[in-house]
């Protein structure tokens, strides 16, 4: 009865009698069954098929949650806890989501750096990338209104900070964020428009990643090596190989994910939001949700510039961290793709890496104290600011020198034969490049 | 390559971040770090203590109910702490509940039921207000999940009393002195003194025993789905680990071939 079927034209009547009035089957069979894929992925190639299965059950999960929950100022609170002591089953729903939102983000940014190291993002891919920062940004919208929706403390304080970022456009900006908030604070009209939103723009999402997925098969998936596949030798059918290969990756992260949900499910949280939404009293600190930290360093760190006051620069610049990346297949103008023939590249993609840590780490501290105990002066303030004018140096001056002046190393002739060895390499050196074989990495 | 680019950035990190972690504790200097103690209901075997929960209700509902309500919880609820159902009816008929209007359009008044919320001390926030000397006792359902040291920091308050302040420190008139809250001084009345409840089961109830035992309760009160929730997980984890290795054993096989 599969799709396989449709091929051999052995196939039941009602599958073919559906197929050649709605391709579905024999799309899937091309799409998914077929699709060639580079044989030589690695498990870093694993994680858009996990940001596939996050998203579904975001979105069912999120379907239950909505049937039980109340997008009210004085009710929502205690209908999250309703769900969590009375519903059926209740409160393993909501943790999935809650958790399920956290690792969504890891997986997505896993995804992203993946994509970065091995210059996925590079000709002709660049579409294929720039949907993906769409999605991002549409990722980030819908878990910044879906933190809202329990009306916790930190769900309240947040939205206010954030929606308030808005007043720094200027001459504008205040009737914007009045407009935002339907009404002169947070309150039950904006809780109401962000659950409306916070319901629809997962499956904006969902529209996305199908363009996503339809670029990724038109170009064909980037591989380790960075080098197209030439022979068939190349590349391997990916059912049944890459499915079961997704499937243990997903069986790993399962595992990592159920210990979570059933282990430590209060891990990603902050306590401050088991309390109610009040707004005569402001939380010691407000900070949003770990995977928006590194943004919120950025917001904090810009000073004023010119005739620039400080949270517009501050809010220029957080937008502008996440949009360069639209532009990034543009910025980094090596040719070579894969960093792992790009000696130089490697060094300043692990720098890069470790100061988007540094920017989520300063993002939960308060800006003026100190870093380092014996250092006074040093406070996480200037940390801010030396990670972020290094996010932007990465990206307009790092990324186009290296592209200029790094010598590559060879690359190897053939997907094959890099991974079978050069003897068995099948195709003729016709690139040019020595034909070394490759380190075992 | 990317073994030793993951074993240069943990080591990165932990350089980075170690000194950062002692400046951040220092930092934080505010209210005093509540001892840590040992739960029977800490980390991933550890379950209720259904004896200590009924201790810990009975000092709730002697005790801090006057002041503090526990808005999620139900009569009915108190079956997860092991009581049964008649010990439940004889506990929910105690207070009067205010119910109607009956065919008359009148409200009247009735013995509590199972189905009823657990009581509120006070009407209205004006009315624990005023009966607190302006501050306002705080619902405690969630307590132990809203602050970071959870049952840990509750026992800390309630016996963080009968110290002297520091000798620049000023207490407010009509607060008491207590370093685990968060301004120090505290307008709760120390709520609990020897013998302040007489246990069923002849535990000797000292300050320490009840203020473990409530906070124990109250942990219950913020997670009645703890225990579920581990027990599920083991099922849950333990199968996905077999059929992740199952997996991994097909996925060998399959490219096995391809070689
Ligand atoms: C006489 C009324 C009264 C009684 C009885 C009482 N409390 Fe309180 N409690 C208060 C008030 C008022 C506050 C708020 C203190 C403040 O804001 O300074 C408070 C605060 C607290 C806090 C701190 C909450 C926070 O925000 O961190 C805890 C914990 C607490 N009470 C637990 C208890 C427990 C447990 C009991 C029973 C053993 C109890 N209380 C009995 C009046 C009371
Ligand atoms: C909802 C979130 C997302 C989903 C469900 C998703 C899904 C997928 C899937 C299934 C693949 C193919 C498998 C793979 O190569 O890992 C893929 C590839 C890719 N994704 Fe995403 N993605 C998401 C978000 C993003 C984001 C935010 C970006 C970048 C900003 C991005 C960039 C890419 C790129 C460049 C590829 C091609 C990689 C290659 O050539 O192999 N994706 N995505």
């Amino acid at each position: 009865m599969s799709a396989h079927s449709i091929e051999t034209g052995s196939g039941g009547g009602l599958v073919k009698w559906i197929d050649s009035r709605l391709p579905i089957f024999s799309y899937m069979q091309k799409e998914y069954g077929e699709y060639p894929a580079p044989r030589n992925f690695n498990y870093w190639w694993n994680f858009g098929a996990l940001a596939m299965f996050l998203l579904v059950t975001m979105i069912v999960t999120g379907l239950w949650l909505a049937m039980q929950y109340t997008p009210h100022v004085d009710l929502a609170f205690d209908s999250v806890q309703r769900i969590m002591r009375d519903v059926n089953s209740g409160w393993f729903i909501r943790l999935v989501h809650v958790n399920g939102g956290s690792f969504f983000f890891i997986v997505v940014y896993i995804h992203i750096f993946r994509g970065m190291y091995y210059g996925s993002f590079k000709a002709p891919r660049e579409l294929l990338w720039m949907l993906g920062v769409i999605i991002l940004l549409l990722m980030m919208a819908t878990a910044f209104m879906g933190y809202v929706l329990p009306w916790g403390q930190l769900s309240f304080w947040g939205a206010t900070v954030i929606t308030n970022l808005f007043s720094a456009i200027p001459l504008v900006g205040d009737s914007i964020v009045t407009w935002l908030w339907g009404g002169f604070t947070v309150d039950n009209p904006t809780l109401n428009r962000f659950y409306a939103l916070h319901f629809l723009l997962p499956f904006l999402i969902v529209g996305v990643v199908g363009l996503h997925v339809v670029a990724l098969h038109v170009t064909g998936s980037n591989n380790p090596l960075g080098i197209e596949p030439k022979s068939q030798q190349d590349t391997v059918p990916f059912h049944p190989y890459y499915t079961v290969k997704d499937s243990f990756g997903l069986g790993v992260f399962l595992v990592i994910f159920a210990a979570v949900v059933f282990f430590a499910p209060d891990f990603f949280s902050e306590p401050e939001n088991y309390e109610k939404a009040d707004f005569l009293k402001t939380p010691e600190e407000i900070v949003p949700e770990w995977y928006f930290l590194p943004f919120f360093a950025i917001l904090r760190s810009v000073p004023a510039i010119w005739f620039v006051e400080a949270k517009l620069a501050g809010v220029i610049a957080m937008f502008g961290s996440i949009f360069v990346l639209f532009a990034l297949p543009w910025l980094d103008t090596a040719k070579v793709r894969s960093g792992k023939f790009r000696p130089i590249f490697r060094w300043f993609f692990l720098i890069f890496l470790v100061d988007c840590l540094l920017l989520g780490f300063v993002g939960g501290k308060p800006p003026n104290s100190p870093v380092f105990e014996s250092i006074e002066s040093f406070e996480f303030i200037d940390l801010g600011r030396i990670t972020t004018a290094w996010y932007f140096i990465h990206f307009f001056i790092i990324l186009p020198l290296l592209g200029r002046f790094e010598r590559p190393l060879p690359l190897p002739d053939s997907i094959s034969a890099a991974v079978l060895g050069s003897h068995s390499g099948g195709g003729p050196a016709a690139s040019g490049a020595t034909a070394k074989p490759m380190e075992k990495a | 390559m990317l073994g030793r680019l993951q074993i240069a950035f943990v080591g990165l990190a932990a350089m980075v971040a170690s000194p950062m972690v002692g400046a951040m504790a220092a930092e934080a200097g505010k209210a005093r770090e509540p001892t840590e103690l040992e739960w029977s209901f800490d980390g991933i075997f550890g379950q209720f203590d259904r004896a200590e929960l009924q201790r810990g209700f009975h000092v709730f509902n002697q005790v801090c109910a006057n002041c503090h309500s526990l808005e999620h919880i139900a009569y009915r609820h108190l079956s997860g702490i092991g009581l049964s159902e008649d010990e439940i009816k004889a506990i929910a008929a105690e207070v009067e509940v205010t119910d109607g209007p009956d065919e008359f359009g009148d409200n009247f008044q009735r013995p509590g039921r199972p189905s009823d919320p657990y009581r509120h001390p006070f009407d209205n926030e004006q009315q624990a207000r005023a009966a607190n000397g302006g501050a306002l006792p705080p619902d405690l359902t969630l307590i132990t999940k809203a602050r970071p040291a959870g049952p840990d920091y509750v026992h800390a308050v309630l016996t963080g009393y009968g110290e002297a302040p520091p000798s620049e420190f000023e207490v407010t008139e009509g607060k008491d002195y207590n370093p685990y809250f968060k301004t120090w001084t505290i307008a709760m009345a120390e709520p609990l003194f020897e013998d302040a409840v007489e246990y069923a089961d002849g535990t000797e109830a000292s300050v320490d025993q009840m203020s473990r035992d409530v906070s124990a309760f109250l942990a219950w009160a913020a997670e009645p789905e703890l225990e579920r929730r581990k027990q599920t997980g083991f099922v849950v984890v333990a199968f996905l680990i077999i059929l992740a290795g199952l997996l991994y054993a097909s996925k060998r096989q399959m490219w096995a071939k391809l070689h």
